[in-house]
C-alpha cells in the first residue's frame, strides 16, 4: 500500500499543494508581523474588544469540534459500542491535532505566549474559570497525545510501548471524558462573569452545559463531517472493516446527534424561559438567536434524524454540513456577535483580513498534518501486525 | 484490568490529594458578603462638582509617567468626543449634556477599584490583585497576556499594549498605590482644585456621601454608585443628573464578579469526583451485558442441542419400537405360519390316517 502512495505522490504541484502552498507562506509572512510588531500591527483588536476571532473561532470552535475524540471513544470503549471501534483513530487524530492547533493559535493571540505555562506551573488563579480550562486542556491535550501515540508507535515499529500504552485504553478514555466535560464547559463558564457585556439571549447560567452538551454533538457531526472527507481523498487508505464500519458509524453518529440537538434546543429555550427573556424573540437580534437555533440546530436535527431513518449516508453528510457550521455560529455570536452588543456600531469589532488569514493558515497546518499521518500511519486501516481487536 | 484499575484510583488519589494539600480555596469565589478589607481606601467623587479642568488627568499623567499626550492637557476640545481609558491614559473626564439642559456634566472615569474584582478573579495567574489600601494592583512580571481581564471588567476600564511585540502590558489606574504606601494622596484626589474628589477609607466615604445627600436633596439623586453596585467599588460616586445620562451603566446588578462564576467553579470538583464513578459504572454495564448475553447465547446454544437430543432419542426410540413391533409382528407371522404349516401337516396326516378316528375318540 506505501509503495501505491509514494508512486502517486509524486507529483507536487497538485491542486492541493500549490493552494496550501500559498497559505502557508501568507501566514509564515504574518507570524513574523505578529512576533516583531505585536498584536496592533495585524488585529483589530481593540480595548473594548480584547478577544475576536481567534479566541471565538480558533480556540472557542477548534475546541468544541475537537469533541469527536472523547465521544467516539468514550461511545467505544465506556459505552461498549464497538461497531463505532475503526471510526476511533481518526477521531482521536483530529481531536489531537485540533488542541495542536488550539495552542498554536493560543500562542498568536496571547501577548507573552512564552509565559503560556504560567498559570500551571507557576502562578496559579485558581478562582479563574480560564486557569480550569487551560489546566485541563494542558492534561487533555498530553491525554489525546498517548490515546493518538499507538498509531505512531505501530508505524515506528515500538511494539511493546504501544501494547502498553494499548492496556490503559479505558483509563485514558475516563480521564478524557472528565478533562472534556470540564474545559468544555468552561468555556462557555467563561462567559458568565460578564452579563453586561453578552446579549441577555445567549447569556444564561446555564452556559456551561450549552456549551457541553453542543460540544457532544459538534463532535459527533464532525466525526461525519470529517468521514465524508476522508472517503473522498484518502479513501485508498481505508482496510475493509473502516469502509463495513462507516456508513453505520455516520448513520448511527447522525441518530445520536439529532437526539441530542433536540434535547438541547429544548434547554436552551428553558434557559430563556428562566430568565423571561421571551420579548427578546421580537427585537432582531432575537431574530438572529432563532436563525440560529432553528436553522442551524433544529433543522440539522430533523435532517438527521431523517437521514438514520432512511438510511442516507448523503443526507447525514449534508447535516453534519449544517451542524458544524452552526457550533460556528454559536461560539461566534457568544465570543464576538453578541459579545458587547450594546457598544455602538463604530466601537464594534469586525476581524482584520489578517486575523482571518492567520486562522486559515492555522487550519490548514492541520490539514496538511492529519493528511500526513493518515498517509504513512495506521489511522483508517489496521496494521497487519495488529489485527487483533483494540 | 486489575492493574489499570489500581494505576486509576492511584491517580484519582493524587489528583485529590494535590488539589486538598494545595489549599488553594475556590472560596474567594463563593457567595459570601465581603464589604472590602478593614479600613481599605477609596474616592469619592461629586460629580456636582467636577468643572472638566482636566487637572486629574494632567497630574495622573505626571505621577504615573504615562507618555505625554498628543494634545496639551489644557485642551479642552478633547472633551468633545466621549472617551474611554486606554494604554496611555489611566484616567479620562468625558462631558455630557444636563438633564435640564442648563451646564453640562463632567465625569471622571477610571478604575473603580472593586471590592471583589472582576479582574483579578478572571486572571488565570494572579496577576491581578486586591491590595489591603483597597488599590487593585497589577503585577507586569506574570502576566500573560490573555486579556479575560478586559472581558471581565464590567467598566471597559483595563487597556492593553497591542502595539508591544515583547512586552505588552495590561494598563489601568493603580490608585496610586505606590503613593499610598508613601502616604501620599492620589495624584488625582491630590490636583483637582474643586475638591470634586475626597480620597479616604470606603466606610468614612459612604458616610460623607449620605450625609452630603440628606443636606442637599435637590442637589443629588438619593443613590450612592458604588455602593453596592458589581459587590461595591472602592470609588464612589454622587450626581445630581440621572446615572444613564452620564455614561454609567444601571444594569450591572449588585452581585460581585466572583459570585458570577463561583457555580461552575465549584461543579468542577463534583464532575472529577462523580463522573469517574458514572463512567467506570456505565463501562460496567456495558461489559456485564456483554457476559449476560454470551451467557445466554451459550445457554441458547445448549437448549437447542439438548432439545435436538431429546428429539433424536426419542425418534430413535420410536423407531427402536416400531421395528420392535414389527420384529414382533415378523414373528408372530412366523409362528403363525409356523402353527398353519403344523396344523396342515396335522390335517394331511389325518387324511391319510381314517378321519373318524379322532371324533370317535370323543
Amino acid at each position: 500500500m506505501s509503495e501505491e502512495t509514494t508512486l502517486t505522490d509524486k507529483k507536487i504541484f497538485t491542486p492541493f499543494n500549490i493552494i496550501c502552498g500559498i497559505i502557508i507562506v501568507v501566514g509564515l509572512i504574518l507570524t513574523i508581523l505578529r512576533f516583531t510588531k505585536g498584536l496592533g500591527a495585524v488585529t483589530n483588536l481593540d480595548h473594548n474588544n480584547p478577544w475576536g476571532i481567534w479566541i471565538g473561532f480558533d480556540l472557542l470552535c477548534g475546541v468544541a469540534l475537537a469533541a469527536g475524540g472523547f465521544v467516539t471513544s468514550a461511545a467505544c470503549y465506556i459505552f461498549g459500542l464497538k461497531r463505532f471501534h475503526s471510526a476511533v483513530r481518526p477521531a482521536i487524530l483530529t481531536a489531537f491535532l485540533g488542541y495542536a492547533m488550539v495552542v498554536l493559535a493560543l500562542n498568536y493571540d496571547v501577548g507573552r505566549p512564552w509565559r503560556l505555562p504560567y498559570p500551571i506551573f507557576y502562578s496559579q488563579g485558581t478562582t479563574s474559570l480560564l486557569f480550569e480550562v487551560g489546566l485541563c486542556v494542558f492534561l487533555y491535550i498530553s491525554v489525546l497525545f498517548v490515546e493518538y501515540s499507538p498509531a505512531a508507535l505501530e508505524w515506528l515499529g515500538f511494539k511493546k510501548i504501544r501494547n502498553l500504552i494499548v492496556r490503559m485504553t479505558l483509563v485514558l478514555t475516563i480521564f478524557g471524558v472528565i478533562l472534556s466535560t470540564l474545559h468544555q464547559s468552561s468555556l462557555g463558564a467563561l462567559f458568565m462573569i460578564a452579563p453586561s457585556k453578552l446579549h441577555p439571549l445567549w447569556y444564561s447560567e446555564y452556559l456551561p452545559i450549552y456549551f457541553f452538551i453542543s460540544s457532544i454533538f459538534a463532535g459527533l457531526s464532525m466525526v461525519i463531517f470529517e468521514g465524508s472527507l476522508a472517503h473522498r481523498f484518502l479513501h485508498h487508505k481505508m482496510d475493509e472493516t473502516h469502509l463495513a464500519e462507516s456508513t453505520g458509524v455516520a448513520l448511527g453518529f447522525a441518530k445520536a446527534a439529532s437526539f441530542l440537538m433536540m434535547g438541547y434546543a429544548g434547554i436552551k429555550l428553558i434557559g430563556i424561559a428562566i430568565d423571561n427573556h421571551w420579548h427578546y424573540l421580537a427585537t432582531s437580534w432575537g431574530q438572529w438567536y432563532l436563525l440560529e437555533i432553528i436553522g442551524f440546530v433544529m433543522l440539522p436535527a430533523y435532517l438527521y434524524a431523517l437521514a438514520a431513518r432512511e438510511k442516507n449516508l448523503i443526507l447525514a453528510r449534508w447535516a453534519s454540513v449544517v451542524a458544524v457550521l452552526g457550533i460556528v455560529l454559536n461560539r461566534l455570536n457568544i465570543s464576538v456577535i453578541a459579545f458587547n452588543w450594546n457598544l455602538p456600531s463604530a466601537q464594534r469589532y469586525f476581524p482584520s483580513w489578517m486575523e482571518i488569514a492567520t486562522s486559515i493558515f492555522i487550519i490548514t497546518i492541520g490539514v496538511v498534518a492529519y493528511r500526513f499521518i493518515a498517509t504513512y500511519m495506521p489511522i483508517l486501516y489496521k496494521h497487519p501486525d495488529y489485527q487483533e481487536h483494540q | 484490568m486489575g492493574i489499570t484499575r489500581r494505576k486509576f484510583l492511584g491517580w484519582m488519589g493524587a489528583a485529590i490529594g494535590a488539589t486538598t494539600i494545595s489549599g488553594q480555596k475556590t472560596q474567594a469565589a463563593t457567595t459570601k458578603q465581603f464589604e472590602g478589607h478593614p479600613g481599605s481606601g477609596g474616592v469619592l467623587h461629586d460629580i456636582t462638582r467636577c468643572i472638566g479642568c482636566r487637572k486629574c488627568e494632567e497630574a495622573c499623567n505626571k505621577v504615573n509617567q504615562l507618555p505625554a499626550p498628543e494634545k496639551p492637557f489644557d485642551d479642552l476640545t478633547m472633551l468633545d468626543n466621549v472617551r474611554r481609558t486606554d494604554d496611555k491614559t489611566y484616567t479620562v473626564v468625558n462631558r455630557f449634556p444636563n438633564d435640564s439642559g442648563t451646564s453640562p456634566v463632567y465625569v471622571k472615569k477610571q478604575c473603580n477599584h472593586c471590592l471583589e474584582p472582576a479582574c483579578a478573579s478572571a486572571c488565570f495567574v494572579k496577576a491581578l490583585k486586591k491590595h489591603k489600601t483597597g488599590a487593585v494592583v497589577y503585577d507586569a512580571s506574570l502576566c500573560v497576556g490573555c486579556r479575560y481581564c478586559m472581558v471581565a471588567c464590567p467598566f471597559n476600564i483595563p487597556a492593553y499594549e497591542y502595539n508591544s511585540a515583547f512586552s505588552p502590558r495590561i494598563m489601568k489606574c493603580t490608585m496610586c498605590q505606590p503613593r499610598l504606601e508613601k502616604g501620599l494622596l492620589p495624584g488625582c484626589v491630590e490636583s483637582c482644585p474643586k475638591e470634586a474628589l475626597t480620597f479616604g477609607t470606603r466606610k468614612q466615604l459612604l458616610k460623607i456621601a449620605k450625609q452630603r445627600i440628606q443636606k442637599y436633596p435637590k442637589r443629588y439623586i438619593d443613590h450612592v454608585y458604588g455602593e453596592y453596585e458589581m459587590g461595591g467599588t472602592g470609588w464612589l460616586y454622587l450626581t445630581g443628573t440621572s446615572f444613564a445620562q452620564i455614561g454609567m451603566r444601571e444594569d450591572l446588578g449588585n452581585i460581585s464578579a466572583p459570585q458570577l462564576t463561583a457555580g461552575p467553579l465549584s461543579d468542577v470538583p463534583i464532575v472529577v469526583g462523580l463522573w469517574p464513578v458514572l463512567l467506570t459504572g456505565i463501562y460496567a454495564i456495558s461489559r456485564r451485558k456483554e457476559k449476560i448475553a454470551k451467557e445466554e447465547q451459550n445457554e441458547a446454544v445448549a437448549a437447542t442441542l439438548s432439545a435436538a437430543n431429546e428429539e433424536m432419542e426419542k425418534k430413535l426410540a420410536e423407531l427402536k419400537d416400531k421395528m420392535e413391533q414389527q420384529k414382533e409382528a415378523a414373528i408372530n407371522l412366523e409362528i403363525k405360519k409356523a402353527l398353519k404349516e403344523a396344523a396342515d401337516q396335522a390335517k394331511e396326516d389325518d387324511g391319510n390316517a381314517p378321519a373318524d378316528g379322532p371324533k370317535e375318540e370323543k
